[in-house]
């Protein structure tokens, strides 16, 4: 696997001074114009349809993820071509997924308490967040795994607000994760902060079959968002999984005051990373929080984040995560299903509440898409 | 809180109503506008205790939330109905 420019050992330059190299060489690049000629220099006229083209000609027919400079291009495409960009990502994540939808339910192993500062998240210790520390027991914790098999999903992902789990955590991790086993048929994942080369070694040896770890934001808008880490410490935790065999998932939020620029930017780094799924959440602003009032996303922007999402990662299962009913509603969230989405977390998420899962399962019923079965994914 | 209570609360888990203060914003319930707190509690469980305002400590599972007040006890509330 070609070493990725952002990988540590290799010689350091600031990520935002590779990222400003990347984005100096994008521009330069002659895209393709609709007819086959190119543009000589400068950046690429976005002109109405061109993107599109671009991308159902590259994405689509040769299965190459877009860079970052269309990425952009794809977000600052109109309401207007809203409905052409959706029907594309569809495309794509047909060719490429196929119709099935992989349905996953988490659960917060311990709640609250937590000693980083992320500045969308209500379970910082930092903050005046009214959410309390709470730990889960074993038994709750398979009565979980076990409504959520119920469900039909073939995923349960075991969460911790944690910087990185200390021996007691990986202690309570190796006995919930082996009584789910003993009584639950359904993989299990993980995420529970960042990893030493060891504790990814321990995770792996309990049968966790993918571990989440998101970039969260762009790599130059991280540090608006969090300032107890960096977002090369979660890259290189990222890395570690990928080198373990265990899959990754990787995603991040949008709608947390960034640009569109640093949205894209999102989008590439993770499209560089080819995560095994990205989890795609639209900020729900919560009280106490840095970011408690921040708008709520418009819907059509959320849809084409996800469109673009989608063409930067034509191979990856794109969830919908935390967000997506208060952003898209009911509507928004069919559009979405049609427009890139290709997995759904079912329930409840780790502090906010979600649907009911008949309503999800009813609507993939609606839409022809089958729930993707245990056997399959082994 | 009396059992009664904790039952009325825990059937509608956007009730703000029987107790002094809202489930939500943990101000009292009889005064203000509860109306965004009661659209919010659609999609997020209370922290407050309806009956004195301490923050809970809440656990949320896949098919429901409960909330533990070190006073009142617990309420509990259902988001697949009939399961």
């Amino acid at each position: 696997m070609t070493p990725s420019r952002y990988d540590t050992g290799q010689p350091r330059t600031s990520v935002c001074a590779r990222m400003a190299v990347m984005t100096a060489q994008a521009v330069h690049k002659a895209a393709p114009n609709i007819d086959g000629s190119e543009t000589s220099g400068g950046a690429s006229s976005p002109g109405r349809g061109d993107i599109l083209a671009v991308a159902r000609e590259q994405v689509l027919e040769r299965g190459e993820r877009l860079q970052l400079e269309q990425i952009l291009e794809v977000l600052r495409t109109g309401d207007d071509e809203l409905e052409e960009l959706l029907a594309l990502a569809h495309e794509v994540r047909m060719a490429y997924n196929g119709p099935e939808v992989e349905v996953e339910g988490i659960v917060s192993l311990k709640t609250g308490g937590c000693p980083e500062d992320c500045h969308f998240c209500s379970q910082s210790g930092q903050f005046t967040s009214p959410v309390r520390s709470v730990w889960l027991n074993i038994p709750e914790l398979v009565r979980a795994a076990k409504a959520t098999r119920e469900t039909g999903a073939s995923e349960f992902c075991i969460v911790a607000a944690v910087r990185g789990p200390d021996a007691r955590l990986i202690a309570q991790m190796r006995e919930g994760v082996a009584a789910i086993k003993a009584e639950v048929d359904i993989h299990i994942a993980a995420s529970i902060g960042m990893l030493t080369r060891d504790q990814v070694g321990e995770l792996v040896d309990m049968g966790i079959h993918r571990y989440n770890h998101n970039l969260e934001a762009a790599a130059s808008y991280f540090p608006h968002v969090v300032t107890t880490h960096s977002w090369q410490e979660r890259w290189d935790t990222c890395q570690m999984v990928k080198d373990s065999g265990m899959e990754l998932c990787c995603g991040g939020l949008v709608g947390m005051g960034e640009t569109l620029e640093q949205r894209a930017e999102l989008a590439d780094q993770l499209g560089e990373l080819e995560p095994h799924e990205v989890p795609l959440n639209f900020l729900n602003p919560r009280p106490g929080t840095p970011f408690a009032d921040l708008p709520v996303m418009e819907s059509n922007d959320a849809l084409r984040c996800i469109a673009a999402f989608r063409l930067a990662l034509p191979r990856t299962i794109l969830r919908y995560a935390g967000g997506r009913e208060l952003t898209l509603g009911d509507l928004g969230t069919r559009d979405g299903l049609l427009g890139g989405i290709n997995a759904v977390i079912v329930g409840n998420y780790l502090t906010t509440l979600g649907r009911d899962p008949k309503e999800d399962l009813s609507l993939l019923a609606d839409l022809q898409m089958p729930i993707k079965a245990l056997n399959a994914t082994l | 809180m009396t059992g009664d209570d904790a039952a009325a609360m825990s059937e509608d888990s956007k009730a703000t109503v029987g107790g002094q203060y809202c489930g939500r914003c943990g101000g009292p319930a009889t005064s203000g506008d509860h109306g965004g707190c009661v659209d919010a509690l659609s999609l997020e469980p209370p922290r407050y205790c309806p009956a004195c305002r301490r923050r809970m400590t809440v656990q949320v599972v896949p098919s429901g939330w409960t909330a533990r007040c070190v006073e009142h006890g617990e309420l509990t509330g259902s988001t697949w109905p009939g399961s």
